[in-house]
């Protein structure tokens, strides 16, 4: 019937664990069978608040990890920052609560037809949907290395069980509190060039992105990059989550983040027009 | 079970089966909704105002919620009327969907522009002529602020299109007297009005300590704004009783929809409630039966302007 999220499924899940970790909150939700159509880069959106809540808006979360086993049937890991009023309220559930929750939704990674030598990039939680992307790539036959950054210690997301499939993880913090003193992008070209580097994965800041982009670029390297910018819906109907893109014609246009992304084609993103008026472009 | 309640309803020479439609802006061409439900179990889709020309809207951000509702900045992104008439309208029809096309202009011609491509288009079952989209730069283009340039531009349309297809005139709640506008709209060959457009609004960012929109002012919508929809629609219906009229503003379940019925609404639109559940129509469509049933209405035109007898 529709060919836009396809596989998306309105469904009540209950949260099996909800853990601190860091300045993070690891939440896995039983979702049911909807769990095999879930692929890296794919998100969930979920309804925040009782009957009685003012908060009339999901919040979208980018799936960290799935799995499908006999105890709990499909489920989802999700790492929330509890920042504002709907991720708090979330943080907050006990085991057992059930939820409301739309998914998959959004574009997913897309991986190589053939072995290659993979980047993924992550900054502060927007490391949480590369470590499902890396059990793929490795089972895929990818050489996977890893860079992850954040503002300080607290904010770098890396378990313990998630680096299984990274050949190296290379940690960098502004405050120097954990990892290199640095960025992300502090010794990108040295990383690319040492490790020969065919594409590049990331999530985080929008900044970040356009920082990677432009080095990305300038290797001639693909990056794949899953971008965040605020939504109200995640299924494509509010026109509020949308990125100036350059298509393959030269033209400029808005695409949705929820339908056209999260996961876009970096040096396709006009970083530089964000935020910026493109009537006339 | 309780006793069948006929749902059916019409604006102008209009039928539709339900009194339940989406909400311009809020359901893009429909096809993103499809995933969820079947379009035709509702009452139509009233699709996201197209103007003339293709059209990238605002700068992000274009969105913040705010409480019980959500400010939006969008400024009418889309694809122009001729890539929305020759994809979107076909695809609609295909689905079994009843269409409502709604149309934005900047200039008055513009709108008449827009009516003759519509005109030529067979199957759409109303024209949403949107004379009150907030996010434009220049407020005077709101045309529903001012009797007689809204007065003008559905006289343009329905020069056009008057007596094939019914004309709505979708009004804002920020004037002084809605039902002033309402008359004068009504006597310019306007067939009906939807009330409400989003109220203007603003939300300031105390980190950046700026305004939070790209755009800086937005389209207040959601539960918040319900009230002040309920009260547009009770005046226009007490000023103009004949005249139908499409609600909405903030319906989020059946209840909602049963209240801007009885203030006077034949049918209702439902659009931010969408995008916190993309089920939303049906469960209000079936909530709102019920409702009626309960009430001893055997059909929504009975309920329609009861709160005034």
């Amino acid at each position: 019937m529709s060919t836009i999220n396809k596989a998306a499924a309105q469904v009540t899940a209950t949260v099996i664990s909800n853990k601190r970790i860091g300045a993070y909150h690891q939440i896995i939700l039983s979702v049911g069978e909807v769990v095999r159509h879930c692929r890296p880069g794919n998100f969930i959106a979920i309804q925040v608040g009782d009957d009685t809540s003012s908060m009339v808006l999901r919040r979208a979360f980018a799936i960290s990890r799935t799995s499908d086993s006999a105890q709990f049937g499909g489920t989802v890991e999700l790492i929330v920052a509890p920042h504002g009023s709907g991720s708090k309220w979330l943080c907050s559930l006990d085991e057992g609560s059930e939820v409301d929750v739309v998914t998959p939704l959004g574009k997913s990674f897309g991986v190589p037809t053939e072995p290659a030598n993979a980047l993924l990039i992550g900054g502060g939680y927007g490391s949480a949907p590369l470590f499902g992307l890396a059990d793929l790539l490795k089972s895929r036959g990818c050489k996977v290395d890893m860079v992850l950054g954040a503002s300080n210690g607290s904010k770098i997301y890396a378990p313990m069980e998630g680096k299984r499939s990274v050949n190296s993880l290379k940690i960098f913090t502004e405050d120097g509190s954990m990892g290199d003193h640095g960025r992300v992008t502090s010794q990108l070209d040295a990383i690319i060039t040492e490790r020969n580097i065919e594409i590049i994965y990331s999530c985080g800041p929008m900044a970040m992105l356009k920082a990677i982009t432009e080095i990305a670029d300038a290797h001639g390297v693909i990056h794949q990059a899953s971008v965040e910018e605020s939504m109200a819906c995640g299924i494509g109907i509010c026109m509020t989550c949308v990125l100036p893109v350059r298509g393959e014609d030269g033209a400029i246009s808005m695409k949705r983040s929820c339908i056209d992304g999260p996961v876009m084609d970096g040096s396709s993103v006009c970083w530089d027009l964000v935020g910026k008026s493109t009537e006339g472009f | 079970m309780s006793a069948p309640v006929d749902l059916s309803t019409t604006l102008g020479n209009a039928w539709f089966p339900s009194p339940v439609f989406t909400a311009s802006g809020c359901a893009s061409s429909g096809r993103e909704l499809a995933q969820f439900f079947p379009l035709k179990d509702i009452g139509a889709v009233v699709t996201k105002s197209v103007m003339n020309k293709p059209r990238h809207g605002r700068p992000t951000p274009r969105m913040a919620e705010t409480p019980s509702g959500m400010l939006n900045s969008i400024g009418l992104q889309g694809p122009g009327i001729d890539a929305f008439l020759a994809n979107d309208v076909p695809w609609l029809l295909a689905q079994g969907s009843r269409v409502i096309v709604s149309i934005a202009g900047e200039t008055a011609d513009e709108y008449a522009v827009l009516a003759r491509k519509i005109r030529s288009t067979s199957g759409i079952s109303a024209v949403e002529v949107n004379i009150s989209c907030p996010n434009v730069e220049n407020r005077g283009l709101v045309f529903a602020t001012d009797c007689d340039t809204a007065a003008r531009v559905v006289e343009g349309v329905r020069k056009v299109i008057g007596g094939e297809i019914p004309i709505l005139a979708k009004l804002t709640p920020d004037v002084t007297n809605i039902a002033d506008v309402a008359r004068a709209v009504a006597d310019a060959g306007a067939d009906g009005v939807a009330l409400i457009n989003t109220v203007l609004g603003m939300v300031i960012n105390i980190d950046t300590m700026k305004p939070h929109l790209g755009g800086k002012t937005g389209g207040l919508s959601g539960p918040a704004i319900r009230p002040v929809a309920v009260r547009a629609i009770y005046q226009v219906h007490e000023a103009l009783p004949n005249l139908p009229i499409l609600g909405m503003g903030g319906v989020s379940t059946g209840r909602d929809a049963l209240e801007m019925i009885l203030a006077g609404a034949s049918g209702v639109s439902v659009g931010t409630a969408s995008f916190g559940n993309p089920t939303a129509l049906i469960s209000i469509q079936n909530e709102l039966r019920e409702l009626l049933a309960q009430r001893g209405f055997t059909s929504l035109q009975q309920a329609v302007g009861y709160a005034h007898r």
